[in-house]
């Protein structure tokens, strides 16, 4: 695996920041741009989600190759107050903030893989990757 | 980042310039509810077409800013949503329910006019409740 580009997440202004750099990782990788789009769009999703859960936390994202295809991965961390529930959190409709309900079951209709490991009281770590095809 | 806000005769034009934080929609939000009133506006757009991701909390921003500025009297209408972006937000499963939307700036002032021209219609120059 690329080394990692970490990217601490503390205010909104940090959202911004890593789908930006995430949309820049994928087009660096060859994704199509409505690749590119999604990846940013779940990037943003799971960003906002450790603001508002655990008020910090960290994304890192980097580049995997698995035979003929590419992956990007982005894994957000907190150690905010963890998932109590993490299989009723990626149900549609559910959350605990006022919010939508859409961050982790949106960010893992995006993706291609999509996991959550979630300890309460220790903190959230979700890794989720899109994958591409490379030709030739 | 400020969005800048123009008047152009009974309608405002917001015209999103570059990548926004949630600080920066909500003060969006703010300032076009707020110039409906100043500036007796019928109108209000806002242009997306430089925004390349629109995540859950833009699209709850952008349709409370309708639904407010209809609270107000004013109708809104959101264009410029590219083709990556409206893929994105549906896959996200997120809508603009209640929301007018036009392909672009024209399209979009070509529905307000064809609006506010009804509302004219209706009910004379008072303004009418739509719901």
């Amino acid at each position: 695996m690329a080394d990692a580009l970490l990217i601490p997440i503390t205010a909104d202004v940090d959202v911004v920041t890593a789908r930006q750099r995430g949309r820049d990782l994928a087009a660096e990788a060859g994704f199509s741009s409505g690749d590119q789009t999604v990846i940013a769009a779940a990037i943003s999703e799971i960003a906002r989600n450790i603001l508002m859960y655990a008020k910090r936390g960290e994304i890192a994202l980097s580049l995997v190759a698995n035979g003929d295809r590419q992956g990007v991965v982005v894994v957000a961390r907190d150690q905010g107050p963890g998932i109590r529930d993490v299989p009723r959190a990626l149900q549609d409709g559910y959350s605990t903030s006022g919010g939508l309900g859409l961050g982790l079951p949106g960010a893992r209709r995006l993706m291609d893989d999509f996991e959550v490991v979630s300890d309460a009281g220790k903190g959230t770590t979700v890794t989720m990757k899109k994958w591409r095809r490379m030709n030739a | 980042m400020e969005v800048p806000i123009l008047k152009q005769g009974h309608y405002l034009i917001a015209s999103i310039q570059s990548a926004l934080t949630d600080a920066d929609l909500s003060h969006l939000r703010e300032a076009l509810i707020e110039r409906v009133g100043r500036f007796r506006a019928r109108g209000v757009i806002v242009d997306v077409t430089a925004l390349d991701v629109m995540d859950s909390f833009a699209v709850r921003t952008l349709r409370d800013i309708a639904h407010m500025a209809r609270l107000r009297g004013a109708e809104t209408v959101i264009v410029g949503i590219q083709p990556e972006v409206a893929f994105a937000m549906v896959q996200l499963g997120l809508t603009l329910k209640g929301v007018s939307t036009a392909l672009d700036l024209e399209e979009g002032l070509a529905f307000l006019n064809m609006q506010t021209q009804v509302r004219i219609e209706r009910g004379g120059p008072g303004r009418i409740d739509r719901g």
